[in-house]
Order: structure tokens, then sequence, then C-alpha cells
């Protein structure tokens, strides 16, 4: 069970959050083509070692997450507010 | 009563003075407090302690504690029975029972030995060639292994025992309590550490409780016994023996069993028989000690052949002998220390054979002062005897393969110490095998833990204490021990066959797999230590290969002319040793297994009869029989009596959200597939939101309470899933949103009043005007109900006139008496979810799960219509991608039985009349998605999808359901069957 620090909580364990999919996709803008769409919903790289996703602390402050995660390691390297995920 | 013939009058930490009185196999025996089943069976002189798994060959014990392989046994009886238990784990109390396994009729005759059947069931990798063909066969060769091959048997009754759950946070977690251990805990304790000491044994001390060893000129056993009274004062450190840490987990959580009344003959009321616990560990010291191995000879599972450190440790701790006349042969000095004890512990040593040319070190000097002559060059080629040993065939190595015959009752074998890894491994670090020790070694930890001691290669007692120390934040606490330099370890991984060729050569003495097994597999392509263990199944027995890992892969990197660190070792995995499944389930079973959710109305329905039913969590009054009714019945007299006269029901489950902030109606319309911005206020609206790729999400409906205020219904089960999604919205995609969301699901209870008579009830509680004019359909009005302040609004579900009361929860069963009081003489009744149902498919109105099911969009459910081409709204544009808008999709519509009689089961398929179904797949039309028997209609009815349905009404097809031999022709029609012009609803 991994131990993951949320920024307005502090370290919780796993079973205080619900995973909330891939952190790094953009939504699109409203009257962006089809295609963009799909890319949004349906394609997922599925990368070996660091990377963003989004957690809901769903038993705690209710707030969404961004978590980088070492999908190798489980290594947690990172969590940050929503539009303070550095580049 | 048989007497202990092999306990020592004197020393062992047992405790005379509490005889303990058990059986085995029905036989009755007397032991020791102190004892384990293992050395109590030893003490009596039983050798024969079970059948093997596959060739049901006698077995005896082979170690003393967690390593033992062979001494399984079924504990207890009835429902508490407990098969595979180690008999060198479990502790003895009085009036213990136990059974040996794998055995019939006796363990001492058992048939499947006799006839030798096993032997030609069995050969490696016999699971993928024997039983492949034919196939059909399968079945009935499953039956015959299951039986014969396998474990203990399961008992049959649910556990009746108690278990529980702890979470604990420490600064540090030592696992093990040997020299290594204590010393970390007690360096961290002294440094004001929140300290946790978890030792599967029942007692601390580890291995320093079965050897004669000193520590600072003073017997071990008096440090360790004033290093626990230290540790015992300090308050931040809590000593856990009977706890076994089985799992390494990530950020280090680890998980461990603590035995807590299984070594009491009768529980105390209010213990639980096992805790589970699950410690946050912010470091870890892995003080696990090392494990012995056997050496691999002919015949080396005869009852008798015994790991030299456990021959000791029943010596040394338990004042046990397990035999009268040992041969004791090792490829290391470490055997003679075993030499040594066993002597003193009154067993006569009649050959102690040295693998290595060369002899040992210190230790081999001080056997000979003892009056031993150790042999060099020399190991045991086959243990002879059935049932217990009664000699030993010795060879030279080095020579033709002349054989000698030495009698003896005990053969202690030393192959070497292996670091008890299996913690280091399961968090991700490496294993490296280091020559000097013909082991591997723990290395490059990938989180906060530290291997120290034998567990890390160390086979010193100065070097444990010292590394212990260390790891614990002290370096300076490191006392002298009497530590001997030993010469250097002799690989030898198997003994030549002895010329005679006789005998089986164990390397998996639990699962009976043999060197030959191995050199079968590398012959036969599965070379990867992966591959070998699953082909023979090596390693993959209860003990997880604890004494024959290192041996099985040295065989294989021989026949492949590798080295060990080129052929590698296989991964170790959770649990360490086998966790009872009651422990896993702690108090999470049965009625528990998981939370009950009772609406505030609950017990009123509980008074009035009703028939519960569970819907997610929650559980809901789903019909109130009269007395002598069918469910069926009960059914059609709710609904027939809701459309006829007026019905409450309750519908506090529903998903409710409170939504407030100036840009609140902007958040709706672009939820929502249809228009909110324009809602005024004290309006209801219906509304049906998609996800993002186009599919339809959920309905409900959102009422406008104030000019920035308000109040969303949705589904019971997607209550959870729309508040998650308004909180992801606005707080990722949508952050410039002035927008507060809550759940008020728990704070609002609902009961909805529909029928022809449901105004004349309202009008008789409700303080405002309930006329059609002052209150039309989809309106919102604020007002006391029986004195209760409510939310009342004009929605309808069943398709009747019908109001939905919302009151704050606790007024919840005052509003629902004042309903039932005042609704008497109106004949006002309570209905269920299941006449609920009824009334929704009459009106072909859709629910989550059947017809939201994942897969229809707003056009296939007939909703097309509602659906904005004005603003962008979630799924807006994937909506339209190409396989949601081509044609042949499955449309809701209505079926009915051509025969206006047979009912329409909710697992039928639909497909054209002349599709005959079978063996070979036909073309399906749709399926059936909900069924009821219609009151006002008078016949069975069924809601569907079917493809292109809406083009179809009139058509004929079937509805069957091969699994059960249904085959209904039916007509499709319209889904609304009541009252399609909804006049009902606005009357
Ligand atoms: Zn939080």
């Amino acid at each position: 069970m991994l131990l993951i620090p949320c920024p307005w909580c502090g370290p919780r364990p796993q079973t205080d959050f619900t995973y909330g999919g891939d952190g790094t996709v953009v939504r699109p803008a409203e009257d962006a083509p089809q295609a963009a769409w799909a890319d949004f919903v349906f394609v997922r790289d599925n990368p070996m070692g660091p990377h963003r996703e989004l957690w809901h602390h769903s038993a705690g402050c209710r707030r969404w997450l961004v978590v980088e995660r070492d999908t190798v390691t489980h290594d947690i390297t990172g969590s940050f507010k929503p539009g303070e995920v550095p580049s | 009563m048989t007497t202990q013939s092999f306990r020592n009058a004197e020393g062992g930490l047992i405790d005379r003075a509490t005889p303990l009185d058990f059986t085995f196999d029905g036989k009755a025996f007397q032991g020791f407090a102190g004892d384990t089943l293992a050395s109590a069976l030893v003490a009596n002189g039983v050798r024969l302690v079970g059948r093997s798994f596959k060739y049901h060959r006698p077995r005896g014990l082979i170690g003393a504690g967690v390593e033992d392989p062979c001494g399984l046994v079924r504990l207890g009886a009835g429902d508490r029975a407990e098969p595979n238990t180690r008999a060198t784990l479990t502790e003895l109390f009085a009036g213990l029972t136990a059974d040996s396994q794998n055995r019939w009729p006796s363990l001492k005759w058992d048939a499947s030995a006799l006839t030798g059947l096993a032997g030609r069931l069995f050969p490696a990798g016999f699971y993928y060639k024997t039983f492949i063909s034919p196939q059909v066969l399968w079945p009935t060769y499953e039956k015959i292994i299951r039986a014969m091959a396998g474990m203990g048997t399961c008992p049959e009754g649910p556990d009746p025992d108690v278990y529980d759950d702890r979470f604990a946070h420490a600064d540090l977690l030592v696992v093990g309590a040997g020299p290594a251990g204590l010393a970390a805990a007690l360096a961290a304790g002294r440094l004001g550490q929140r300290v946790i000491l978890a030792e599967q044994d029942m007692r601390l001390g580890g291995d320093l409780l079965a050897a004669n060893r000193s520590i600072d000129g003073r017997p071990a056993l008096d440090w360790v016994a004033d290093t626990v009274a230290e540790l015992e004062a300090l308050p931040d450190v809590t000593l856990l023996p009977r706890t076994t840490v089985f799992g390494y987990h990530d950020h280090n959580l680890l998980a461990a069993v603590e035995r807590v009344t299984d070594h009491l003959p009768h529980a105390p009321a209010g213990l639980p028989r096992q805790r589970h616990w699950k410690i946050r560990a912010g470091r870890v010291v892995l003080a696990t000690g090392a494990i012995e191995r056997p050496l691999v000879f002919a015949d080396n599972d005869r009852p008798g052949v015994m790991l030299a450190s456990a021959a000791r440790a029943y010596v040394n701790r338990w004042a046990a002998r397990p035999g009268t006349r040992a041969v004791v042969v090792t490829n290391n000095d470490d055997g003679y220390r075993s030499a040594l004890d066993l002597q003193a512990g009154g067993i006569e040593i009649a050959a102690l054979l040295d693998t290595r040319p060369e002899g040992g070190g210190a230790l081999a000097q001080m056997a000979r002062d003892a009056g031993l002559s150790p042999r060099h060059g020399m190991a045991v080629a086959r243990a002879l005897g059935g049932h217990a040993v009664t000699g030993a065939e010795i060879t030279a190595l080095s020579g033709g393969g002349a054989t000698e015959t030495v009698d003896c009752d005990l053969i202690a074998v030393s192959g070497g110490w292996a670091p008890t890894l299996h913690l280091h491994s399961q968090a991700r670090g490496k294993a490296t095998y280091d020559e000097s020790l013909t082991a591997f070694v723990p290395t490059d930890p990938k989180q906060a833990h530290e291997s120290v001691g034998a567990a890390a290669g160390d086979l010193t007692l100065a070097g444990a204490l010292a590394a212990g120390s260390r790891a614990g934040g002290d370096d300076t606490l490191a006392p002298p021990a009497d530590d001997h330099p030993a010469a250097p370890i002799q690989a030898l991984w198997q003994v030549p066959k002895p010329p005679s060729g006789k005998g089986k050569r164990f390397v998996d003495i639990q699962d009976d797999v043999t060197a030959e097994d191995v050199a079968l597999a590398h012959r036969e392509g599965y070379e990867s230590v992966e591959h070998l263990k699953r082909y023979t199944t090596l390693g993959m027995g209860t003990d997880q290969g604890k004494t024959s890992n290192v041996n099985g892969l040295a065989i294989m990197a021989g026949l492949r002319g590798q080295t060990i660190p080129a052929v590698g070792t296989t991964t170790f995995r959770p649990p360490f040793t086998p966790v009872t499944m009651g422990t896993f389930a702690g108090r999470e079973a049965g009625h528990h297994f998981a939370p009950i959710r009772r609406t505030p109305l609950h017990a009123r329905h509980d008074a009035l009869g009703a028939v519960f039913q569970t819907a997610g969590l929650w559980l809901r009054a789903r019909y109130y029989p009269l007395e002598g009714e069918t469910m069926a019945e009960a059914v059609a007299r709710e609904a027939s009596h809701v459309r006829r006269i007026g019905g409450m029901v309750d519908v506090s489950t529903l998903g409710k959200i409170d939504i407030q902030g100036p840009d609140a109606a902007d958040l709706l319309n672009r939820f929502y597939v249809n228009g909110f911005k324009a809602l005024p206020v004290g309006k209801c609206r219906y509304g049906l939101m998609l996800r993002e790729d186009g599919i339809v999400l959920d309905d409900g409906t959102t009422t406008r309470i104030g000019d920035t205020h308000y109040y969303m219904t949705t589904t019971t089960a997607n209550a959870v899933t729309v508040m998650r999604n308004l909180e992801l919205y606005l707080q990722v995609h949508w952050p410039d949103l002035d927008v507060s969301v809550a759940s008020v699901s728990d704070q609002w209870a609902g009961v909805a009043l529909a029928g022809p008579r449901a105004r004349d009830l309202l009008a008789r509680v409700a303080d405002i005007d309930v006329s059609n004019d002052a209150f039309p359909f989809l309106a919102y009005r604020e007002g006391a109900v029986a004195g209760i302040p409510a939310r009342l609004f004009r929605i309808s579900y069943s398709g009747e006139l019908a109001y939905e009361i919302h009151v704050p929860s606790d007024f919840a069963p005052a509003l629902w008496d004042a309903l039932l009081e005042h609704g008497a003489d109106l004949d006002i009744r309570p209905y269920g979810t299941e006449a609920m149902s009824t009334l929704r498919i009459e009106k072909g109105h859709m629910v989550i799960g059947t017809e939201i099911d994942g897969r229809t969009t707003a056009d296939d459910l007939g909703m097309g219509r509602m659906v904005s081409t004005k603003k962008p709204f979630i799924g807006h544009v994937l909506k339209d991608r190409p396989g949601l808008t081509e044609g042949g999709r499955k449309q809701l519509v209505g079926l009915v039985p051509v025969d206006k009689r047979t009912p329409i089961p909710e697992t039928c398929q639909i497909v054209k009349p002349g599709v005959v179904t079978g063996r070979d797949p036909v073309p399906i039309e749709g399926h059936v998605t909900a069924g009821t028997f219609s009151p006002s209609v008078g016949h069975p009815i069924a809601l569907a999808l079917v493809k292109d349905g809406r083009a179809r009404l009139g058509e004929t097809l079937h509805a069957v359901s091969p699994t059960t031999r249904v085959r209904v022709p039916v007509t499709v029609t319209s889904p609304v069957f009541v009252d399609p012009e909804g006049e009902r609803l606005h009357a």
C-alpha cells in the first residue's frame, strides 16, 4: 500500500485515495476536432518509470492532486495541487 | 501415556513442573511448557510425523523452526481444524490434538506408498505431460491427483474464531529477536525511538535460545534476559513475540501476524485468535538470521535425517534427544559445533564426517579435544532404514565409491547457512551470490531497510551484535562473543549416488523434488530457474524452498556448466510463512464483509414487515407482503394500488448534491446534455449526463432553489461517481468556475408520494397551496409538511401525479408516520422498490445497469431530442463519433409476449423467429433489459435493446435463453406502455 503525500493533508495511506487516471493528458478545447478528443479519452502512454497521475483524496479532503510515481519502483517523487504542477 | 524417554533430566528452556498432555494421531503423549509440538514429539521418540506430498514416503522432522519442510500436521478438530500446520512452530498446550497428513489408512501403512503407485504417477512436470491427452479424462485424473497429492484437508464449516486488524507506526521496525535484532532494538530504544520488535518465536533470543554461546564472558541467555528486561521497561518499545512479519510491501508497509491465543488451551473472552498487523515503519532492520541447508544424498528424507542445527536445537533448548547414536556430516565449521552440542547432550557421535579434504578450523580442534575423530573428505552417500534411520552408508568423496556402513539412528547434516533474505527480496532488494558463504546475500536495498547479522551473511555472534547496534543507531554497543576462526566452506551441492544406485536424492523434500528431477528438467529444456521452479515445483511448497532453493539452482548451474550467479535465483513473494485466511479477512467476514447502509426509514420498513433487498451497499425495502402473499402477488398489488389510489416509497438512497456559486448554472449547463441556464428559481428539470466518450453516464433532476443555489439528485448507483466528477472538473479542468459542491446525500431523506390521491394527502399535511395551478408539474416549493421543514418537488418516476418530499434525515421517520397517519383513510400505502420497478418499466423509464449499461447513447435510449446542439457539454464531441452514430445500434423498445401470457425473463437474448440456438453462434438482434408483469395492461411486458428497434415496431421476434430453455415469441412495441401522453403526470 502506497503512502501518498497529499499537498493539503500530508502523507496518507493509499486506501484514503481513489486513482483518477493519467495526469498528463489535457482536456481539449471544446471546439477541438474529434481526433483530439479521441486522443484525450482513449490514447494513453504506458511509460516505464516516472509518471504523473491524478489521484482523488476521496476519503480525506476531497481534493484532486497530481502524483509523480515511478511505475516500476512505486517511488513517489512529488505531489502537486492541480495548476501548480511544474512542467 | 508414554514417558518422555528421549528427554534429558536437566537443561533446556522448558518447565518440567508444568507437564502438558497432548495427542498425536490419537495417541496420548506428554510434554512440558516451553515445548513445541515438534520438540515434544522428539522427547517422546516419535520419528515418523507425516507422509510426503507425491510419493507418500515416510517423513520425520528435518528442522526445528520455520525452515522445517515436513512436519506438517492437521491441528485441532472440527471447524477449528487447521491443516498444514508446522509442528516446529506450534507451541504445545494442554489438550492439543494433532494428526498426520497424506496417509491412508494409517501413517505407518500407507496404501499409495506400498503400491508404488505414487512414484509412477509423478515425474517432474507430471501435470504438463502425463495427463495432457485425452483432455476429456483430465477431470478424472484431477480427482485422483487431488486426493493423493496435495496437502491436508480443509475444515468444512465456517471458521468459528475471531481475527483482528491493527495498524501501527514505528520509527524502527526490527524483524527478528536474535542477537542482532535485540541489539538493534536496544540501541534504538535507548535513543528514545518508537520501536517495534517482532519475533516469530514464543521467546525472544533467536538462535541464542538453541546455542551454547557466551557474550561478554557470560552465558548468552543472561545477555538475552537483561536485554529483554531493559526493552520491556522502555515506554516506546513494543515487543511482539509469536509475531511473524510475512510481507514487505511498498513504502515500508509491513504485514505481520500475531498468534494471540493459539498457544492457549482456551482463548480468554475478548481476545482474537490472531491479529493482522499492518506496520508503517520509518526504517526496518531485518535481523531474520540464516537457515541451514541440508546435503543432497540418497534417501536423505528418511526420518532421522535432520539438519545439524535442528538436532542441536532440540538438545539445547528442549533437552530432547532426536536420537541416541548420530552420524554428523558437514561441509563447514558450524557442523562441529553441532557435533559438540549433541555429544554434550548425551548423544553418541558414531561418526563425524567433514566433506572438506583439509577439514575444519578452530572448532574442529575443539571437537578433537572433546574426543571426537573427524574424518576428512567423507560424506554420507545414503541413509538406510524405512520408517526411521537405522544406519548410514558413508563414502570418501575422492575415492572410487566404496562405502562402509555405520549404524546410527540420527544423521545430522550441515550444508552451510543461507541468509533469510525473503523480506529483503520482497522489498525488491537484490540477492548476490557470495562465494565465501556459498549462499546469496542481500544487497542493494530499495526501501529504507537494512539487513544485519546472519541475515546479511555475517555468521559471527560478535558481528551480529555489532551490526545490530549500529543499525539501531549506536556503534559503541558491541560486546565481545565466543567466535572462532573458521576454515572455508566447501561448495558441495550433491553427493554422488552410491554404487548400488539405490535411493532418491531429494533437493526439495516438501515437494518431493529430487536431483534427478532437476536433471530431467534440464534435459527437457527447462533451464531457467523460473522454469525449473514451475516445471518441477521446486520451492513451490508451503515452505517456499527455504532449505532447497540454493541446492536446486546450484545443481542446475552445474548441469548448465555455469556459475551460480549466472543462473540467478527466484524472487521471494509474500507470505514468508503461510497465513490462515481468517487473518486476512479479520473482522470483515460474514455480516461484516461489507458495510451496510440503511436509510433513515429502515426501522419503519422493518416494522411494516418489509422484505429487504441489497442495492450496492444499501438495504432497501423491496416489498411489503401481506400474509400468505407471494412476492409476485405483493408487487403486482402494490404497483396497481399506486396507479389506482396512491402509494409512498422511500427514495432516500438517491444521490443529493448541493451546488452553490455564481457559476453554478454554467457548471450544470456543461454537465447535462440539455440546457440549464434558463431554469428559473422554483423549477426542477430532468437532466441527462454523458461521459466524455459520448456514452450515457447518469440521469436525475436538478432544482434551482435560489438564484445561485441548486439541488441535484443522481441515481443511487452513481451518487459517488457524479460527485467525484463534479469535483474533478471544478478542481482540474475548469478551476475558473466559481462554484462549490457538497454531497448532502446523508443529510436529506426523501419520500415519493404517487398516485391519483397524492395531492389529497399532501393538501392535508403541507402548509403550501398544492393545487395544480399553484404547484404544477416540475415545480419546486419549500414549506412545512406535518410541521417539518421540507423541500417539495412535483416530479414523477412512476408516471402518476407525484411529489417528492425531502426532509432533513432525522425528521424522516416523523414525515413517514404523518403520511401514513393522514393517508390512512385515503388508503395510501407504502410500496417497495420492486413495485417502483414495475411502474417504471410500464413507463419505459430507464435505470442504471440495465438500460444505462455503459454502452448506450442518448439516442439509443430514445432521448436524442433532449441533446442540445447549441452548447458544449461533457461528451458533446465524441457522442458524434462514427461508432455511435451509424445504423444498426440497439435501441430501447418494449416487448409484449405474442400470447399475452408468457413472462419474458430478463436474461433473454433476442433472435429472429427462424433462428435455432444451440452449439453455433447465431445472429443476435438484441437483449431483454427488464421484464415484469404489468397490472395496468394485464399481461407480462419487457424493455429491450433491439437493433434498429424503433423501426421495427410490430415485428415478431423471439426472446430466448438457451441455458434455461426459454423461448418466448414477442412483439416489438413502444417502450411506454402506460399513459404515453403523460396526462396522469400533469393531472
Ligand atoms: Zn488531502
